[in-house]
């Protein structure tokens, strides 16, 4: 029989107001088995927690039931005084008498009797509770990164510089992302490029570094600590080591009408590339679907010259096995297609741009090599339409996305402030829902805009766009003024939402990392966790966590990197005990928890057991590896024969909880 | 009827809930109509929500509506101000005290020539 002290907290007035305490612990002092019980003003606080360390020796208590708030906020507290006071962590229970009962009842009479209800279904777990011992799992000392863009290179920076190993694993021939599309940076106006490709730079120098470009995340196995990633290396039909960037191929490679995606398409690369010139690593990289040599078999014009030798039509994906303690997700975002918002006639005339387009049209290495110029006849735009909230903050269900993609006002602005400083004959104009610029000198930036630079904003919202006569004709709403505006326009700049890339659902399925319905990936804690992910070992970087610009990307990149140095800092993980456990006389060998389990913890194995007459028999059991099992109770579900139970959680200490519920 | 009845009969009605918009004016920026009008599609949604609906009902402008659902199509809330309209035309039709019939005057207007059909329908719509 144990000896069980109970301890009912009053948490200030948070459950004292609602719930009668005094009565919970004198009815709970009834219950078998029970040889203490008391309450007090703040359970968790150090008279508290001494309180319940000095009861555990004077009474011998073998179990201790703390009735208080949620086990998520103080469970570990009290385990941790009980442990200290000699008792085992695992024979303390919390009956939640706060969020489960005080917080969501009215009346006291009604609380107490659930309270003490939910304090007496504590006690008779705590009575089939045994002693659990943690184990430890060692640490792999090295870093994934996902995402090889701003936020991903930062982090890697900033693991690698506490000492660690990191590899970036980047979907494009080079690391870099968005950030390096981007001509110039609010709100300062520094230019994208010359503040992002030292520290692209510093990646490949770094020696604790590794890039893995044109590789992808094709599985991912294991736990906290020891994770194990399979890197497909695809093909890039370009020796990696051999190629010094000279960039001679792709001028003398004939197939010259490949789009280029650098430039969003606006014009042509040959099929053998270099991204853009400051690329990293500055290598090749040969495109299967427009390569002459890898279609027909007839061409070879990039091997014969290349000097180097690097030009390997014969290339295969090639399968990277690593293991890694530590996983940071960097996958970043994309602006959304707008082929559902044609109203704007974006598919209808090439004068109608997204604004990532627009920044390309600005930009020294762009299309017009930094001249704006109407993608449709080369002519300087005169009158220039700014539309913003383009699929964001929509209702979601038919067409675009719920939030506020929070960057666009602010580059939106810079826009239009770049546009009239260069060519003061324009006519600009933003249609605007709300102005968003919180930040430090963000407002100052969009006021300067308006005052500064008689950037005309207009509250209220562009109607329709009809391309007529080389002019696009914009009917548009102008709200302060009621009235309605028709401007004939040169070009229209589209601010379009902003998804994350569509490399993140399958990553998330791979990582076991919860997402939201909008596919950003969910945090632990959405203010005091707001760079891990509730999967332990899964770290967020970036815009894959929500919509966010550079600066909060870089320092959110940093948090996420001192995260991963605080884990990979460690040599051991403990473990968490509560993990399955099979009853091998009862297990029929069908297979169904080592389905239905999500972390691969369950393994059969064929064993010899005593039969009848002194016979042996061979059969096949279930057997669970307790440093991979999460505890999740998948397999205890599923077990059709009721041999895999959870320790901690068994389904007779449940049971127990139920009964003492229903008494 | 008062303020917030008025308010309710509309949004059940049209089945729109104007709570949803969020005053962006893209319904008035496709308006075809906007400028035979004197509220604009825009208007329509906070004149509901802020129970100004007997300014809208004494207004010329909701038989200028082409019922286009341009504004419907276009609003990213998915408000569908063209319903409130639909709706504020049939709070017209239906008001109480308003009847153009009165029971007793039909036997009077009997005639041959008239439509069973027109006399019932113009009941459902003028007595209420």
């Amino acid at each position: 029989m144990q000896r069980i002290g109970v301890f009912v907290c009053w948490c200030g007035s948070n459950i004292a107001a609602t719930v009668d305490v005094e009565a919970v612990s004198e009815a709970l002092g009834h219950e078998p088995g029970v040889v203490f019980s008391t309450n007090y003003q703040y359970m968790c606080s150090q008279t508290g927690q001494d309180m319940i360390q000095e009861k555990i020796h004077e009474y011998g208590l073998t179990g201790v039931v703390v009735c208080s708030c949620s086990p998520r906020m103080h469970e570990a507290t009290f385990r941790k005084t009980c442990e200290k006071a000699g008792l085992n962590p695992y024979m303390v229970e919390i009956a939640n008498i706060r969020e489960q009962c005080s917080w969501i009842h009215k009346d006291k009479a009604e609380a107490t009797e659930k309270a003490i209800i939910l304090g007496r279904a504590a006690i008779a777990k705590v009575h089939l509770n045994a002693p659990l011992t943690a184990g430890t799992s060692p640490v792999t000392k090295r870093a994934l990164v996902i995402g090889g863009g701003i936020a991903g290179i930062q982090t890697a920076l900033d693991i690698a510089d506490a000492g660690f190993e990191v590899d970036i694993v980047e979907k494009k021939p080079t690391i870099g992302g968005k950030m390096t599309q981007i001509d110039k940076t609010f709100p300062t106006l520094d230019c994208a490029a010359c503040i992002l490709t030292p520290k692209m730079v510093d990646c490949a120098q770094n020696e604790k570094i590794s890039i893995y470009s044109y590789s992808e995340v094709e599985a991912v196995k294991g736990f906290v600590g020891n994770f194990h990633v399979t890197i497909r290396k695809k093909a890039r039909y370009v020796k990696e080591d051999v190629c010094t960037g000279c960039g001679l191929c792709t001028e003398k490679c004939p197939q010259k009408k490949v789009p280029n995606e650098f430039n969003l398409g606006m014009d042509n690369r040959r099929a053998i590339y270099i991204p853009f010139a400051q690329a990293v690593p500055k290598v090749a990289t040969i495109d299967p679907n427009y390569c002459t040599m890898l279609k027909t078999g007839k061409c070879g014009v990039c091997s014969k010259v290349c000097t180097a030798g690097a030009i390997d039509y014969k290339q295969k994906d090639e399968l990277i096995e690593r293991e890694y303690g530590a996983i940071v997700v960097a996958t970043g975002y994309n602006p959304i297609k707008l082929d559902q918002f044609d109203e704007f006639a974006y598919s209808q005339s090439p004068d109608v741009v997204s604004s990532l387009e627009f920044e390309r049209l600005m930009n020294a290495a762009g299309p017009t090599s930094g001249t704006l110029l109407r993608p449709s006849d080369h002519t300087h735009p005169k009158t220039i339409v700014f539309v913003q909230c383009v699929g964001s903050r929509c209702d979601g269900a038919q067409k675009g996305k719920p939030y506020c993609s929070k960057i666009c006002c602010m580059y939106t602005a810079k826009h239009a402030m770049l546009c009239r400083e260069k060519y003061p004959d324009t006519d600009v104009y933003v249609f605007y829902i709300d102005v968003r610029t919180p930040g430090k000198g963000f407002d100052e930036f969009y006021r300067r805009a308006v005052e500064e630079y008689g950037v005309h904003y207009i509250k209220g919202m562009v109607g329709k766009v009809v391309p007529e006569g080389g002019k696009l004709k914009v009917q548009a709403s102008d709200l302060l003024d009621n009235r309605q505006l028709h401007i004939d326009a040169d070009m229209v700049v589209l601010a379009a939402a902003i998804e994350p890339d569509e490399s993140a659902r399958p990553l998330a399925t791979m990582l076991t990392a919860s997402m939201d319905t909008n596919d950003f990936f969910t945090e632990a804690h959405p203010k005091l966790r707001p760079v891990e992910s509730p999967t332990a070992g899964v770290f967020l970087s970036g815009a894959c966590q929500g919509p966010k610009d550079i600066p909060e990307t870089v320092a959110q990149a940093g948090a996420a990197a001192s995260k991963v140095i605080g884990l990979l800092s460690k040599d051991q993980l403990t473990c968490n005990p509560c993990v399955a456990q099979p009853d091998e006389l009862m297990c029929n060998g069908c297979s169904s928890c080592e389905k239905v389990c999500p972390y691969g913890a369950i393994t059969y194995v064929d064993k010899e057991f005593r039969g009848p007459n002194r016979t042996t028999l061979l059969r096949r059991v279930a057997q669970v590896n307790p440093a991979v099992c999460q505890g999740c109770g998948a397999c205890t579900v599923a077990c059709p024969s009721g041999a895999m139970d959870l320790k901690g959680f068994s389904n007779k200490q449940i049971m127990a909880e139920v009964d003492a519920i229903c008494r | 009827m008062s303020k917030d009845n008025m308010i309710e009969t509309i949004t059940r009605i049209s089945g729109v809930n104007p709570r949803k918009c969020m005053k962006c004016g893209k319904c008035s920026g496709a308006c075809p109509a906007y400028d035979e009008m004197e509220y604009h599609p825009h208007q329509f949604v906070s004149m509901v929500e802020n129970g100004r609906i007997d300014e809208l009902m004494a207004s010329k402008g909701i038989y200028t509506c082409l019922s286009c659902f341009a504004c419907v199509e276009r609003c990213p809330r998915n408000v569908e101000p063209a319903k409130l309209i639909e709706a504020v035309r049939l709070a017209v039709v239906r008001q109480q005290g308003m009847n153009h019939l009165a029971p007793e005057t039909i036997a009077q207007m009997d005639d041959e020539q008239l439509p069973q059909q027109a006399v019932t329908s113009a009941f459902r719509k003028y007595k209420k």
